[in-house]
């Protein structure tokens, strides 16, 4: 293992910089925050053709829709970058969270539904006992998984996350409706965020989640935790060395991740009405790794680029795969270009071998900073190793 | 009695696949640290070039049965050893890279078996026999299950022997126990790995074709779902240990059989608690080395 890697958790104020760059160095970054923020939010009042990128003008149901979408899976991504980046942990089952939230809430909300109470005190409790659902799932599997370390605890959360998979694949109780998925019982959800009238609320949402998990991924990385749970990624014995319980604090960021996922899958289950049993796949955890890597492990915002990517080009390659230009082509060129899989696959591959630091890495690389190096992925979690 | 018969031996059957499985899975953590998540795509790749053999050939007879085996364990391991050459090799050392590159090739192999062969299953022949049972104890045993414990048996001793008799068994062994020191007595390694991995992939193409026969299906999904069990047995025999995944891959298809049947569905779940309890009680599996 080399130097400490700086980059995901930058050095204190006290690090030596012209005192002229160092407002611009703390400011710019926040104010580019706020302004993307902005932004973003006023989309749905503008109106923006990006033709092939986007189904229609930004204040179309449809481009909302796939932008919210777009932004809850960036979310997500960032959830788990908090747990692959930050802490070193190579899990497999954070899909489990983001089911428990979609589930938990659609299964509350069922059962909540014949009780004689407000609509939006049953809305507020389904949420609150969703969120407890999942912190408690996320607090028992990471308590047993986090007793072995690197490969061994990835293949415990694959395990656990197949676990429920499985359940809801059973449809116990007729509860999780099985193969089908769990539609959203509307009863009690508050009308500005039902039917495609108010995608642009649902879409306000989603940007409201996607800045949440941004800011406490934030928050986590600059905590003492955050630096603990970096340290204790980079060289476990000795952060063990040092009187520290790298276990307490791994479980903390394993618990805040699933919390978040959770957060994401209940914007997923009021902005698509359905929860399918796909997103417990582990498949569905993979595609994670996927958006996190290409976006680049060692950026926050790697997370949120990887995940946009990835949702608008699963979404246009499936297009690319239906148009005439294609289906024209020899079998040979034709099969593998029909499968947006097979092309972020390869590309995942391409990246994994030749791009380490991602599309942030690449960023970098053109900016030309060559001091701050991003740390290539086997940095992160490869502690188990020699 | 019958029914424990019965459940006995599909369960064995079951845990001959699993093994077929595991046993490269565990052999390739062992040497070199790789999780290999393609391993399910070794398997499918060699049940849809044994499907496609059998066809051609005349369906449901022993010979394209056998030739179909020879075929799908080849083609496994021609798969397999290129993919260590070509993808794992140039990110030696970068563990997590290697185990990333599968993940990768995992999702892209997947979809292009379905994009050629389709998602749907596609329904194969056996020879007749092999759809038949056999009365054991009062239980009518199904003739396949005896074709995957025997084929299952075979590999296992197959590999025992190669590890112990051959040199490059030797250097396998030493390289599970202690990599830096073989390297550090001048013999490369890396050939060692491509080996491995063409041993895991042959089991894993020889272990598709097998599905085969007991799905009595193919699909491109074959391989993705046996591969969690393998991950699991694997993790409970103990990582790098071929005794290990061998006890494993029965225990777990036993366990998983008897849920299945007593209580009510439950197997995939059993599986998993145990997984679950075996890491409390002992994370480094039954016979894994200590971490």
């Amino acid at each position: 293992m080399s130097s400490l890697s700086t980059m995901t958790s930058p050095p204190p104020a006290s690090t030596p910089l012209a005192p002229a760059a160092r407002p611009l160095r703390r400011w710019l970054p926040l104010g580019l925050g706020v302004a993307l923020v902005v932004f973003t939010a006023m989309l749905p009042l503008l109106n923006i053709s990006v033709p092939g990128v986007f189904p229609g003008p930004t204040y179309t149901a449809g481009t909302l829709q796939l932008l919210a979408y777009a932004m809850l899976i960036s979310a997500l991504a960032l959830s788990y970058r908090i747990i692959f980046g930050v802490g070193g942990m190579l899990s497999f089952g954070h899909a489990l969270f983001f089911a428990a939230g979609a589930y938990g809430l659609g299964i509350a909300l069922d059962v909540l539904a014949p009780a004689s109470l407000p609509s939006p005190l049953i809305f507020a409790l389904a949420l609150l006992i969703a969120l407890i659902f999942a912190f408690v799932l996320a607090t028992v599997t990471g308590a047993l998984a986090l007793r072995v370390g690197g490969i061994s605890f990835a293949m415990v959360t694959l395990a656990f996350a197949q676990a429920g998979s499985v359940m809801i694949r059973r449809n116990p109780g007729r509860a999780t409706g099985g193969d089908e998925g769990l539609a959203l019982d509307i009863t009690h959800v508050p009308g500005a965020l039902v039917g495609v009238v108010n995608t642009r609320n649902l879409f306000w949402v989603a940007l409201v989640i996607l800045v949440l998990a941004y800011l406490v991924a934030l928050w986590l990385e600059k905590s003492r935790a955050g630096h603990v749970a970096a340290a204790g990624r980079e060289n476990e014995l000795r952060v063990r060395v040092l009187g520290l319980r790298p276990y307490l604090v791994k479980l903390l960021v394993f618990t805040v991740a699933g919390v978040l996922a959770a957060i994401a899958g209940m914007g997923y289950l009021l902005l698509q009405s359905t929860a399918s049993p796909r997103i417990a796949t582990a498949d569905f955890t993979l595609t994670l790794l996927v958006i996190v890597v290409l976006g680049g492990v060692g950026m926050r915002w790697g997370a949120i680029v990887g995940g946009m990517i990835y949702t608008l080009l699963d979404q246009r390659l499936t297009a690319l795969a239906g148009s005439r230009a294609v289906d024209a082509l020899p079998d040979v060129l034709r099969i593998p270009l029909s499968e947006p899989l097979f092309l972020l696959g390869t590309l995942f591959i391409l990246v994994v071998m030749f791009f380490p630091g991602g599309i942030a890495g690449i960023g970098k690389r053109l900016g030309g900073n060559k001091k701050r190096r991003t740390p290539a992925v086997s940095e992160v979690a490869s502690d188990d190793q020699e | 009695m019958s029914t424990v018969i019965l459940l006995l031996v599909t369960g064995l059957g079951l845990g001959a696949l699993y093994f077929l499985v595991a046993a490269g899975l565990s052999l390739i953590y062992g040497l070199m640290g790789v999780l290999n998540f393609a391993h399910g795509s070794f398997l499918t790749i060699g049940a849809f070039a044994g499907f496609e053999l059998s066809r051609r050939i005349g369906d449901g007879s022993w010979g394209a049965l056998i030739a179909s085996m020879v075929l799908g364990a080849i083609v496994g391991m021609v798969v397999a050893a290129l993919t260590e050459f070509l993808l794992i090799r140039p990110l030696y050392t970068r563990h997590i890279e290697q185990v990333l590159v599968t993940v990768g090739l995992a999702l892209a192999s997947v979809a292009l078996f379905e994009g050629i062969w389709g998602t749907d299953p596609i329904y194969t022949a056996k020879p007749a026999w092999l759809g038949q049972t056999t009365l054991i104890l009062g239980a009518r045993i199904p003739n396949d299950r005896f074709l995957l414990i025997g084929c299952a048996v075979l590999v296992l001793i197959a590999i025992v022997v190669f590890l112990k008799r051959t040199r490059y068994g030797l250097i396998i062994r030493a390289g599970v126990e202690n990599r830096s020191m073989v390297t550090a007595l001048g013999i490369d390694v890396r050939r060692a790995f491509t080996l491995v991995f063409a041993i895991g992939g042959a089991a894993a193409g020889l272990g598709g074709v097998l599905s085969s026969v007991y799905y009595g299906y193919v699909s491109a999904h074959l391989g993705g779902s046996l591969l969690i069990f393998a991950f699991i047995v694997t993790v409970i025999g103990g990582l790098g240990s071929l005794a290990g995944a061998a006890i494993a891959s029965v225990l777990v298809a036993l366990l998983q059989q008897f849920a299945n049947f007593y209580l009510g569905g439950t197997g995939d779940l059993a599986v998993v608690l145990a997984l679950a309890a075996v890491l409390l009680i002992r994370p480094r599996g039954l016979l894994g080395k200590k971490a």
